[in-house]
């Protein structure tokens, strides 16, 4: 991992990592992505991969409607917000 | 007052020896007096908890009011409520005040419960020294010096300083057994899907689950009565009966076959830990129990798996805080680019960045089946692990914690040496098993936590055997010297 | 040199449940912006997803509409990337384990049959809007619409060139119209469309490199989209030039596409499998249970109508393509009884309108029961079939019922004997030259020359004189 790998990773999850700091970053990364790698050693042939600890099922809900109108209420916390929208730079599609 | 369990002062409250606004008011006076050394709660409810306390009352008063009718406790600042200020230990959520409440804490409301505040913790519950908190570090109320342990480090001092008789917490790795170990107390983590985790802000949601900090296993038991139960509203809640965890306590031990893991008591064990361990093994045995050596093979690896699944859920998780809807927004944003990187690189404190782009490492492309599937193969191995151990045993004994509470700073800039202070804990978590960790002795005055691991839902073993285990002890009695 | 174009296609299909996929919000469309957003929907820290079941009904039913098969496990994934109308920073999709894999549709295209093959079907949320009307340069994000269930439909590139391309989308509405799982209702994006383009030089079999156009939401825009890019893309080649693998948005009011800014850097969506939801399982019964519950498709409602109504193919194929039209059909040809005079109205002056304003049938300003009440008023000679129209643009223009129009109007065909002699005489009167032409004429020339005094007659009635009649009293009257 250097800085310009820690940059790559950064932008793809949006987070502003300042130059200064860049190194020491990828230092720290280095370090875990070496205590993940003793994974290697492990024996996995034939193991199906575990996403949840208990073997449930997904439960289906009924298609009811129970959410009524609470805009104001989440707006009330929101940093920008105009005509009921919320407010961003503006988008380029 | 404070020194009382919290069994007896639901007793007395019903005795009408005391009321619950007098209760709440000792309470908030401690916390006034002595929570500015101790740094345990990030919010305190004084008004909100002595209303509270007076609905209690006079509840009480007309014969009604829930099983925890007046008790006040306190909430980690991880769970949401309604109208109260919510930062989970983060910049980004500074000025957070939800228009919601957490399932857990709408069923504490339920039972009569008073809210005192909300606990500090480490940022997002990523860390296991409370040191990642925005909101300052919290310090161990029997070495100040010393960290609490975290990510419930709030919960677990506010207990130990008797700032309130219980408090929620939760635990993805080890984050209710490690503080609760270091801080002298009882503390329980359920099986995962016991406890609803609507409400509950999630770290990594495969291992994320809501527990209690207690005095003692008594306490944890009326705590987990109100808390267990299912919630259609989180899909990973399992519907499976809650039994009354207190009908169980005081059963026989005969019989019990304790497992004693053999990778749990090598290299990196504290000495003295190690002898306070094995003592109230001994003890347990006393008991009736009788003891077994096992293995659990794949222990080794429970720490770097759990370094590539917690990262990357949390990754996927926290994408959400993104200074558009609420949290945290940096100030002039140049372009959405500028708003998203900036919002989210000055709200996220450096542990948090650091998880969050391990986890997106580990998920990107060509890299996925080397980390992400392979942690998860791994995850399945040290499940099977508890899978064959829990055929030939009822439970599992051994430390909570490497050794006692360490000083600030002592893990230095090397984020495995913090993560390797999980290496017993995080495996039941990968696992979803219910785990322990209940006072056993203490190495130059500061505690020992012994953990009692069990099968999925066998919490109530758990608590029968940590109240055995109290009756012939004192530990979980002991309070800090420095805190009357 | 010859090209052949690939075509695939990639259909977004909003299912037509109450709530949204993972939460009790409504999905109804054109709320105030932000008020059919929960918390859950807005992505509020601690909140979790519930599972819609009637989101997997529908995929279900989609499933076995085009003969897939169904995904007995089916799995939630998260793709990661951040843009303002997705909260959460991950869409909640299906990958690895979709619930619906394989199928085909059938087209009918210059009367040759073609079997388009599916390739997947998966379950997803739909995200919000960006609405870009100048708020002080910013954007206004709504996320009304993030979290509608979607299924998106992925077929193979199996198609070769607009006219396909069309057909098969036309028959996907057809088909989940028919299921009633979507409002197929296009300009408020119930069914929206990205498609995937390459050429290669005939014969050859490597695929071209391929680009995505995303945003169709019409079908008329979808031929012109495909028609423009495949000569853009011969262009490019011919002169030398090499395609680039992007994506493109294709505006509506300027019918030309773009290339789109926001997706030019390669995307890494990190997917993985969603840790708040868990697998679904449908088994055999519940499968079964689903079939049973099928209504008609439009192949087999196609066929019935040709049966029961006597219509030909062509007409059957036309009508039962959308079920909203079926229906319209039905009711009305029950009504009125006459099904072959319903299928040339409802094939004819209306679809021509709806044409016109690119709307559905649901949206026409008649109703089944109207346009019965047209074709009895001509069954009994109330009205002519001429006069018909004039009562049809009326019922359009939302003047009633057609007896009411009739009435109002005064368009009652005449056939009283006194009022139509009258007129004729009148015609006679004013026209003696005429008169004397046609009475020295031969019989066999008559037949023609009769022509004028029936379009005089007319026209002094006001196009109300019972045809028939007025034929019989103006031979009687020119042959005295």
């Amino acid at each position: 991992m250097n800085p310009q790998d820690i940059q790559k990773i950064a932008h793809l999850a949006r987070l502003q990592i300042n130059d200064d700091v860049a190194a020491e970053t990828a230092k720290s990364i280095t370090e875990v992505l070496n205590l993940v790698d003793q994974l290697q050693s492990a024996d996995t042939d034939g193991v199906a991969p575990m996403a949840h600890p208990l073997d449930a099922v997904q439960r289906l809900r009924a298609d009811e409607v129970t959410e009524g109108n609470q805009r104001d209420a989440f707006q009330a916390i929101a940093p920008a917000t105009e005509n009921g929208l919320y407010l961003v730079p503006k988008v380029i599609d | 007052m404070h020194n009382l369990t919290l069994a007896e002062q639901k007793a007395q409250l019903e005795a009408k020896a005391f009321s619950s606004v007098e209760l709440t008011q000792h309470y908030l006076e401690r916390i006034e007096r002595l929570d500015t050394d101790i740094n345990s709660y990030i919010t305190v409810t004084a008004a909100q908890a002595l209303a509270q306390a007076e609905e209690a009352d006079k509840a009480r008063a007309r014969g009604e009011g829930g099983v925890l009718n007046g008790i006040p406790i306190a909430h980690k600042d991880i769970f949401c409520t309604d109208g109260v200020k919510t930062t989970c230990g983060s910049r980004m959520l500074e000025n957070f005040v939800p228009p919601y409440n957490a399932h857990v804490v709408d069923n504490y409301l339920r039972a009569g419960a008073v809210m005192l505040g909300k606990t500090n913790m480490d940022e997002f519950a990523m860390g296991s020294s409370n040191e990642t908190s925005y909101y300052g570090r919290v310090h161990n109320p029997w070495a100040p010096n010393c960290v609490p342990g975290g990510s419930s480090g709030g919960s677990a001092a506010a207990v130990a300083a008797r700032l309130a008789p219980a408090a929620t917490a939760t635990d993805t790795g080890g984050s209710i057994r490690q503080p609760a170990s270091l801080c002298g107390v009882t503390g329980i983590k359920p099986t995962y899907g016991r406890v609803s985790r609507w409400g509950m802000i999630a770290f990594a949601s495969s291992l994320d689950q809501g527990g209690v900090i207690t005095l003692t296993a008594e306490d944890a038991a009326l705590m987990m009565n109100v808390m267990a139960g299912f919630d259609h509203r989180d899909s990973t809640c399992i519907d499976h009966p809650v039994p009354d965890y207190s009908a169980g306590l005081n059963d026989s031990l005969e019989g019990l076959t304790v497992g004693i893991p053999e990778e749990y008591f090598g290299e990196g064990l504290n000495p003295e830990t190690e002898k306070a361990v094995q003592a109230a093994i001994k003890e347990i045995e006393a008991l009736g129990a009788r003891t077994k050596a096992i293995s659990l093979p794949h222990s080794s690896l429970a720490v770097p798996a759990y370094y590539v699944i917690a990262p990357a859920e949390c990754s996927a998780n926290l994408s959400r805080f993104d200074g558009v809807r609420y949290g945290y927004r940096c100030e002039n944003p140049q372009d959405l680019e500028d708003l998203y990187k900036r919002s989210r690189g000055e709200g996220f404190g450096e542990e948090v960045k650091r998880r969050i782009l391990v986890g997106t490492y580990a998920l990107s492309a060509g890299y996925y089946d080397a980390y992400y599937r392979k942690a998860q193969q791994v995850r399945r191995l040290i499940k099977q692990d508890f899978d064959n151990a829990f055929n030939e045993v009822d439970i599992i004994a051994g430390p909570t914690a490497t050794s006692p509470a360490f000083e600030f700073g002592a893990k230095g800039d090397d984020p495995v040496a913090m993560y390797l202070e999980d290496i017993y804990t995080i495996a039941t978590n990968l696992a979803g098993l219910p785990g322990m960790s209940i006072p056993c002795g203490s190495v130059d005055n500061k505690p020992v936590g012994l953990q009692l691991i069990g099968k999925a839902f066998d919490e109530a073993r758990l608590l029968n055997v940590a109240h055995r285990f109290q009756q012939v002890t004192d530990f979980h009695r002991q309070a800090p010297a420095e805190i009357d | 040199m010859e090209w052949e174009t690939v075509i695939g296609l990639e259909v977004h299909v909003q299912l037509a449940t109450a709530s949204k996929i993972f939460s009790g919000s409504s999905t109804a469309f054109g709320a105030e912006p932000n008020t059919q957003a929960s918390a859950i929907d807005l992505a509020m820290p601690g909140t979790l997803p519930a599972a819609n079941a009637e989101a997997f009904r529908f995929a279900t039913m989609f499933g076995l509409a085009i003969d897939a098969e169904i995904g007995r496990t089916s799995v939630f994934e998260r793709k990661n990337y951040f843009y303002p109308d997705l909260p959460k920073g991950y869409q909640t999709t299906q990958l690895e384990q979709p619930i619906v894999i394989g199928g085909h549709v059938d087209i009918a295209v210059n009367g040759e049959t073609r079997r388009i093959r599916i390739h997947h079907a998966h379950l997803e949320e739909d995200a919000g809007k960006s609405l870009h009307e100048d708020f002080h340069g910013l954007s206004g994000i709504d996320l009304n619409r993030a979290g509608t269930p979607l299924i998106e439909i992925v077929s193979e590139p199996d198609l070769r060139n607009a006219d396909e391309a069309v057909a098969f989308a036309r028959r996907l509405h057809s088909i989940v119209t028919a299921l009633g799982i979507c409002d197929g209702n296009m300009s408020q994006g119930s069914m929206r469309f990205d498609v995937n383009i390459s050429i290669r030089p005939k014969g050859e079999e490597k695929l071209g490199t391929r680009t995505e156009t995303k945003n169709l939401n019409s079908f008329r825009f979808m031929e012109r989209c495909i028609e423009q890019e495949i000569e853009r893309q011969i262009e490019v080649l011919e002169s030398g030039g090499s395609i680039v693998q992007e994506t493109r948005l294709y505006d509506g009011d300027t019918h030309s596409a773009r290339s789109m800014r926001s997706k030019e850097e390669a995307n890494d969506y990190r997917y993985f499998p969603c840790p708040d939801l868990l697998p679904v399982i449908l088994d055999d019964d519940y499968i079964d249970a689903v079939r049973q519950s099928l209504p008609e498709l439009p192949e087999a409602k196609q066929a019935r109508f040709q049966e029961q109504y006597g219509l030909s193919d062509y007409d059957a194929g036309l009508l039962s393509a959308d079920a909203a039209t079926a229906q319209f059909f039905e009711a009305a040809a029950a009504e009125a009884g006459d099904a072959k005079a319903c299928a040339n109205w409802v094939l004819g002056e209306i679809a021509a309108r709806l044409n016109a304003s690119d709307s559905s049938i649901n949206e026409a300003p008649i109703t089944a029961n109207m346009l019965a009440g047209l074709i009895q008023r001509i069954q009994d000679n109330t009205i002519s079939s001429k006069i018909a129209k004039t009562v049809f643009d009326a019922m359009w223009q939302g003047e009633g019922s057609a007896d009411a129009i009739i009435e109002a109007r005064g368009l009652k065909q005449v056939s009283d004997s006194g009022a139509l002699e009258k007129i004729v005489d009148e015609v006679i009167a004013a026209n003696p030259k005429q008169v004397e032409n046609y009475r020295a004429a031969p019989e066999e020339k008559r037949g023609k020359m009769l022509g004028f005094f029936v379009g005089q007659s007319m026209k002094l009635s006001k196009g109300q004189a019972n045809p028939q009649q007025l034929n019989q009293i103006l031979k009687q009257k020119l042959e005295q």
